[in-house]
């Protein structure tokens, strides 16, 4: 199988040929080490980070902004999102919050990105 | 009227930088001016990963980069005003302001720094033809929304310009649910990083469609689509390449400007590349005493660009205010030339400057293989060999002092092949 990728590792972004037959990844079209790596994660294990906001209760601002604590699989971005979305929580948020301790089963914490402190309306 | 040592227009990453660097340089009496109801800028909607790699070495959240300074603020102790608006600066250093406690009050200030940020280039200003509909956002305004107020944008979404904030705003959405259809950028090249091309749209099979721009928006009360077509080299849309795309957004993504309102009103000289201030290399703009840093002064990539230039300005302020005078001696001029759209800073002193200067710039276009040559008065002393260039990656070359001799009067800064 072969796969064409633009390495986002520098801003030469060079166009990435990646072959797999079998257990071997082969790289082409990389100038470099760093691009090879590149090309080898994205085609067997792809991960991001996902950004996005939580609905909050009683607080200064009707949202925190939130992130995933490490980076998870490329393919489970929507279930994350899905889960995300499902989420409410109460002021005060503080950075670093842990608001779903499992997203969607890949193991990883959904944490608050910014404060929200608690108004009384 | 009110006294301070520095007073700082502007509450972002640059104003809180700013403010830092002063207070650290032995100016205690500093005040910062904030217009919205939170200090960070807009930081605070840029709720996405990938600021602070420089200063923090690790990936930040806006809001996470944003609140590591204002806490660094509070500690020190730096007073702030939130909700008050700048209405205007005299050269002398006057400073009227407004806000709903205290009415308009003016604030004499020894040592001015503006960090009042940029804008987005609105509708009025690209000449989208086409009726008014609702559902035409500029990128930033529909990530304040999303972002900070809670509502989705719309459905079905056409981008013009590729511009960070509009292809990180293709990805949010698209994440909440919504279709982008494609996005559309007038130039042959993108204007924003390539991570986030790959990242924004190639993961979610978002088309980018260079040379292209929107010919046509459909829709009376709300956007129901619109056309777009392809241009030819010299920007003009091309009959016959006319596509229509059904949607019920426009988002744009079309430039930055800095804004310089107060500026004006303060007598700054503007320089017509940046639309920033003419600053000397102490971030120093014409007027004695006012300095400017951050995206007031040109349009940054990197948040940790901004903080670093904006902790100069902080100290060059102060410095100012101690020794109650500018730099002097004769000035240099920096130029940018042959692909170098500008340099900032563009003037330089070398008697009062420091060991080493970092000198910021873009070039115009995208060039592979090639050199950045650095000239004083016509002589090549420095040159820098460059994989690749683009508008979109703000260069640096740094001068040393001690490479100037007193009868140096311009530095030219050129591509070279």
């Amino acid at each position: 199988m072969k796969q064409e990728l633009t390495c986002i590792r520098c801003p030469m972004g060079c166009q990435l040929t990646v072959e797999i037959s079998g257990d071997s990844v082969t790289v082409s079209g990389n100038t470099c080490p760093r691009g090879a790596d590149y090309g080898k994660k994205e085609v067997t294990a792809p991960t991001r980070i996902v950004t996005s906001s939580v609905k909050v209760r009683g607080g200064e601002l009707p949202l925190v902004s939130v992130k995933t604590a490490s980076d998870i699989p490329k393919d489970k971005i929507f279930d994350v999102m899905a889960e995300i979305r499902r989420c409410y929580t109460d002021a005060p948020v503080y950075v670093g919050d842990i608001l779903i301790a499992d997203a969607a089963g890949t193991g990883c914490a959904i944490v608050a990105t910014r404060n929200v402190e608690r108004v009384n309306s | 009227m009110k006294q301070h040592k520095i007073v700082i227009i502007g509450g972002g990453p640059a104003g809180l930088a700013a403010a830092l660097g002063a207070k650290a340089h032995g100016i205690d009496d500093v005040l910062i001016l904030e217009r919205d109801e939170r200090l960070g800028g807009i930081l605070n909607q840029c709720i996405h990963n990938g600021f602070g790699l420089h200063t923090f070495k690790e990936e930040l959240t806006g809001p996470e980069y944003a609140q590591r300074y204002i806490d660094r603020v509070l500690a020190a102790g730096i007073p702030y005003q939130l909700r008050t608006t700048v209405a205007e600066i005299t050269p002398n250093r006057e400073i009227l302001c407004v806000n709903a406690e205290e009415g308009a009050v003016t604030i004499k200030a020894d040592a001015v720094i503006l960090a009042m940020g940029c804008r987005e280039r609105p509708r009025g200003a690209l000449g989208l033809p086409g009726f008014r509909p609702a559902g035409v956002y500029t990128a930033g305004t529909a990530q304040r929304l999303m972002n900070i107020d809670g509502y989705m944008v719309g459905r079905e979404a056409v981008i013009l310009g590729s511009g960070d904030i509009g292809l990180i705003m293709a990805r949010r959405m698209t994440l909440e649910g919504a279709k982008v259809r494609a996005v559309a950028e007038l130039m042959p090249y993108s204007g924003g990083l390539k991570r986030n091309i790959v990242q924004c749209l190639d993961d979610f099979g978002i088309p980018l469609k260079l040379s292209h721009t929107v010919t046509k928006i459909h829709g009376k009360e709300r956007v129901t689509g619109v056309t777009l077509s392809q241009v030819c080299a010299d920007r003009k849309p091309i009959p016959g390449t006319e596509e229509y795309y059904s949607c019920d957004t426009l988002l744009l993504s079309c430039g930055l400007l800095p804004e310089n309102e107060l500026s004006k009103s303060a007598s700054v000289e503007l320089d017509p590349v940046t639309g920033g201030a003419v600053v000397s290399d102490r971030l120093e703009t014409s007027v004695p005493g006012i300095f400017s840093c951050g995206n007031v002064l040109h349009v940054h990539d990197l948040v940790d660009n901004v903080s670093q230039e904006a902790a100069r300005a902080g100290e060059k302020a102060a410095e100012f205010v101690k020794n109650g005078r500018s730099s002097g001696g004769t000035a240099i001029r920096l130029k940018g030339e042959n692909g170098v759209r500008y340099t900032v800073p563009q003037i330089l002193y070398a008697d009062d400057m420091d060991e080493k200067l970092t000198v910021r710039l873009r070039v115009g276009d995208v060039f592979r293989n090639k050199a950045l040559v650095v000239c004083y008065d016509g002589k090549e002393v420095k040159r820098l060999k460059k994989r690749i260039m683009a508008p979109g990656e703000m260069e640096e070359v740094t001068l040393q002092r001690d490479s100037l001799t007193d009868d140096v009067r311009e530095i030219i800064i050129r591509v070279e092949g």
